[in-house]
């Protein structure tokens, strides 16, 4: 069976669980998924199905999930469901953050930053040294710096299911999903057991 | 635009029967407490000072004094803890956010009683 289905993040609101506490949800649109392409060892070396999302009768995005064959037959055509989802379930969400552009690098890797005052200098929000001196006498590979931030795969993993209603596909995770409103995100069974 | 699977999702969350009050009343809040596995009703009385947010987010502000301490305790308007709202009384009051009340001590706490518009609950 496929372990995945394509959504979009619809955006975040509240609910109330049964003890009247307030849990923070991510309300997902989950497909409709319709089969495009067969993937079969014999032709392409492995077994998937290749699924896509329409938005506005336009696909929006493609995914291909692995599959056992001898589980269930596919077609394209068909459409695919989320079996895997159920409330109180996990579910693993991967999306594209929202992209924030050239960041430095107190927002794009947490840095601290200098102090507001003691004598810094128009340097307050600067990275400070990034190495070391006459040896290396070169700047350590993979040294965090500022640069191009988000815009890029999340993957979220071990997300509670709250509420799932097949019919809509609303379903809505307890928590925030990568990525703006009204984007495509996968929902995927969790890897983790 | 407000995309129509909130509603699917925030449905059965949403109080059925709305709380009916104004701003400047002094009401009593019938609240749920869970101990162990009774659950009691304990009252919390004071004066709504202030009311926020819209649909399921939607709050509001009940103020008293305590021990010659104010203490202010916000509800989520659709919370399940909340069993009953009684207002004890309407006060005329011009704004929205009473917070000039935390500003204020003793007599100079008092709001004006009025009697109820129309179409308000008679208490």
């Amino acid at each position: 069976m496929h372990n995945l289905v394509l959504a979009t993040k619809v955006g975040m609101t509240q609910i109330f669980d049964e003890d009247g506490v307030v849990q923070p949800v991510t309300v997902l649109q989950v497909g409709p998924c319709s089969v495009e392409l067969v993937r079969t060892a014999d032709r392409d070396g492995y077994d998937a199905v290749q699924m896509s999302i329409a938005r506005g009768g336009k696909v929006v995005g493609r995914k291909e999930s692995r599959i056992n064959p001898a589980e269930k037959e596919y077609a394209p055509g068909d459409t695919v469901g989320a079996h895997f989802v159920e409330a109180g379930g996990k579910i693993d969400v991967i999306g594209t953050s929202k992209g924030r552009g050239t960041s430095g690098v107190m927002k794009r890797h947490n840095f601290a930053g200098q102090r507001a005052s003691h004598g810094v200098k128009k340097v307050h929000r600067h990275p400070g040294s990034t190495g070391m001196s006459a040896d290396p006498a070169r700047v350590i590979k993979g040294t965090k710096m500022a640069g191009r931030y988000g815009n890029s795969q999340v993957t979220v993993r071990n997300l509670r299911v709250v509420k799932f209603d097949p019919e809509s596909g609303a379903l809505a995770v307890r928590g925030a999903v990568p990525g703006p409103n009204g984007g495509l995100v996968v929902v995927r069974k969790s890897v983790e057991p | 635009m407000r995309n129509e699977l909130f509603d699917v999702i925030e449905g059965g969350s949403l109080r059925e029967e709305p709380l009916k009050f104004a701003i400047g009343d002094t009401v009593d809040v019938h609240c749920r407490i869970q101990e162990g596995n009774k659950e009691r009703i304990q009252i919390f009385s004071g004066v709504v000072i202030a009311r926020r947010g819209t649909g399921i987010s939607e709050s509001f502000t009940v103020r008293r004094i305590v021990a010659g301490e104010g203490v202010e305790r916000i509800f989520p308007l659709h919370t399940p803890k909340i069993a009953k709202l009684e207002v004890k009384r309407h006060a005329r009051v011009r704004r929205a956010k009473l917070y000039y009340l935390r500003d204020r001590v003793g007599k100079a706490t008092r709001l004006t009683e009025r009697r109820p518009k129309k179409g308000e609950a008679e208490t």
